[in-house]
């Protein structure tokens, strides 16, 4: 959670993101699908700058080392996060989590439920529910829910390492449609916000991160561009530029516009 | 769409739209120009005016618009990827005589039903070849292809390795299906065949088939019973493709109102080599083929869209990634083909394969449209909860 002493964390070098204690120097995470091609998806991530790269297990195969994902991607250069997405149910989730950590894989999981498959919206009961049972078994979990800040603290008062609230419904490349709730998580949270789906360009990115979110999560927005290795690199940029301009302190916008040097002589 | 799904059955919303009210919408058809088409394209998902605007010959001079409407929703909602399946044929008996079919009951063919060890050996030799998604085909014959085989199937299927297992066979109750379930079942595909009971009546000649309302009720079985996934489309070739189509928008709507759980996917089986002289006056063009799948796309973003290869390779191909987004390859429709058993052995196929290329040549087509192949895109612990 980034409240406190802004001034301090604006010292380069010092602005670290920080998940369950690990820390990291990208606040930008890559997702893994939709790509044309295990190249494209490499170039995208690598452009990206992330070190958190999320992978479906229900995409990969475990059992083969030629995996069209998993080979491509080295375990020593990102944390590979393994997500539960096709999950309808918490049960599923927790069994999903648990083959990913039988397969040494990782005991961190992006925990998704979404029984609703058109537009992928998070079960915040069913959800919570595999958050609780993965953090007694010792996972670190990162779930995904809707921007409801009152789940947000139930899920950081039990022991999530983040909250990734959605801006948007997955995929759908609307922006920060749920602002002001995620305003109010930000401002809440105990844990850090990283904002989740529905990101489409890099001002997206920016106007999450200029809110205070401490991270954003991007895929299908790489995947689905012409160029998705410039597009990542574009949102990298754009990351950075609404980290920065959080930390240095954003003006706040009035209701009508104000001269910024006041004229004089003028009646009112 | 007005349609209020709590406590009804599909069937009574299909009786209320045949006659006067689908009358009235294919009439508008024909006063359909370019500018409506247009207009359609400006509000996606389509309308039902859209989608029918869609189907009309007007339309075909705006295809280059709407294919390339088609390709970006695609391309948004699943990517530049497309899903590979596989056909295993259990059985080609059949108790049903259906005048389109090969397997029909009294036409003379070559008869097999896999033993489990048979069937072992095609689904070993279907996995070396990569497929981790597999639709099991069956005729319909109790004796033959018993409940207990297709359960049995699904689980030994599941056990060797399988992510995904459908099965495309005859219709069952919602406690069979869930049953079904159990051991494993993730889909189901269930052609209505035709919308229109006349026609219906007069290409099912005789079995348990013939029964148009049992088939109906076909998919709202199988969501009730919590498969997961959902097959739907009908027989292009029977009942005018236009009204046929609008009937299953109608059902997949409701489907999908009422089991907001299930995701639908939709295909669109085309007869091209039916039996014994069977009259196909209403088999779409492949123009008109290709305008209902990019309408069915732009009326259903999150569908799934299936393409078999009953289509020729120039058609497919032009099709992938455009609307199109899980197809079939390598396929061979009799039972014992894969793994077989002498040449001689072969029994006889449900219908001819015309794009017989192999899941290789699949993949490199597809790469040259930029597009990945999805082997993969479930998992063995995505299942309802058993004890």
């Amino acid at each position: 959670m980034d409240s406190g002493v802004i001034a301090d964390k604006s010292k380069a070098g010092e602005d670290k993101l920080v998940i369950a204690g690990r820390e990291f120097n990208s606040r930008l995470l890559a997702g893994t699908g939709k790509f044309a091609s295990p190249l494209k998806m490499v170039e995208a991530i690598e452009a990206s700058g992330s070190e958190i790269v999320t992978v479906a297990l229900r995409r990969v195969d475990l059992d083969n080392p030629q995996d069209q994902i998993m080979a491509h991607l080295d375990p020593k250069k990102y944390l590979i996060l393994p997500n539960t997405s096709g999950a309808r149910n918490a049960e599923e989730a927790v069994r999903l989590a648990r083959l990913a950590r039988s397969a040494g894989m990782s005991d961190w999981v992006k925990l998704e439920v979404t029984p609703e498959p058109r537009y992928l919206l998070p079960d915040p009961v069913e959800t919570f529910k595999a958050a609780q049972i993965l953090i007694k078994e010792g996972f670190t979990v990162l779930p995904y829910i809707n921007a409801d800040p009152v789940l947000a603290r139930k899920l950081a008062d039990i022991g999530t390492a983040t909250v990734m609230p959605l801006g948007a419904p997955i995929g759908s490349s609307r922006g920060v449609k749920t602002r002001d709730n995620i305003q109010i998580i930000i401002e809440q949270a105990f844990c850090p916000v990283v904002v989740d789906a529905g990101l489409g360009a890099p001002s997206h990115a920016a106007e999450a991160m200029e809110m205070g979110a401490d991270a954003v999560l991007v895929n299908t927005a790489f995947s689905v561009a012409e160029n998705p290795g410039q597009m990542a690199g574009a949102f990298k940029k754009g990351v950075e530029a609404g980290r920065e301009a959080y930390l240095a302190g954003l003006s706040k916008p009035l209701d009508t516009a104000k001269a910024s040097s006041p004229m004089s002589g003028l009646p009112w | 769409m007005g349609l209020s799904v709590a406590n009804r059955e599909f069937f009574n919303v299909w009786e209320s739209i045949q006659g006067s009210i689908l009358d009235h919408s294919l009439k508008r058809i024909e006063n359909v120009n370019a500018e409506n088409v247009r207009e359609a394209l400006a509000k996606i998902p389509l309308s039902s005016d859209g989608f029918l605007a869609l189907l009309s010959a007007s339309a075909e001079g705006e295809i280059l618009s709407i294919e390339k409407a088609a390709r970006e929703l695609t391309a948004q909602r699943f990517g530049h990827t497309v899903n590979l399946y596989i056909p295993l044929y259990l059985s080609n008996v059949c108790v049903n005589n259906c005048l389109y079919c090969h397997f029909g009951k009294g036409r003379p063919k070559k008869e097999k039903t896999l033993t489990m060890e048979e069937l072992r050996k095609e689904a070993e030799k279907i996995l070396e070849s990569g497929y981790k998604n597999i639709l099991l085909v069956a005729g319909e014959s109790k004796r033959e292809v018993p409940l207990s085989f297709v359960e049995n199937s699904i689980r030994l299927l599941k056990d060797i390795g399988f992510a995904f297992v459908g099965i495309e066979t005859q219709v069952f109750t919602t406690s069979e299906y869930k049953r079904l379930g159990e051991a494993g079942l993730d889909g189901v595909t269930i052609y209505q065949e035709t919308y229109d009971r006349d026609i219906y009546k007069k290409v099912h000649l005789s079995g348990p088939k013939r029964d148009f309302t049992w088939r109906l009720g076909g998919p709202e079985r199988v969501a009730e019973a919590g498969i997961r996934s959902l097959g739907m489309g009908f027989l292009l070739g029977l009942g005018d493709f236009r009204r046929e189509a609008v009937n299953l928008m109608n059902h997949v709507k409701f489907i999908q109102r009422k089991f907001w759980q299930t995701s639908v996917s939709i295909s669109f089986p085309r007869i091209h080599d039916a039996p014994v002289n069977f009259d196909t006056v209403n088999r779409p063009s492949d123009d008109e083929l290709v305008r209902l799948i990019l309408a069915t796309r732009l009326a259903n973003p999150d569908s799934l869209l299936t393409l078999s290869t009953r289509e020729a390779p120039k058609l497919r191909d032009r099709l992938f990634g455009v609307g199109i987004n899980q197809v079939s390859a390598g396929s061979k429709t009799s039972p014992g083909a894969y793994s077989t058993l002498d040449a001689g052995e072969v029994a006889d196929e449900q219908f001819p394969v015309v794009d017989g290329r192999p899941a290789g040549e699949i993949v490199t087509a597809l790469k040259k449209k930029g597009l990945e192949q999805v082997w993969k895109d479930w998992d063995i612990n995505l299942k309802p909860v058993s004890g």
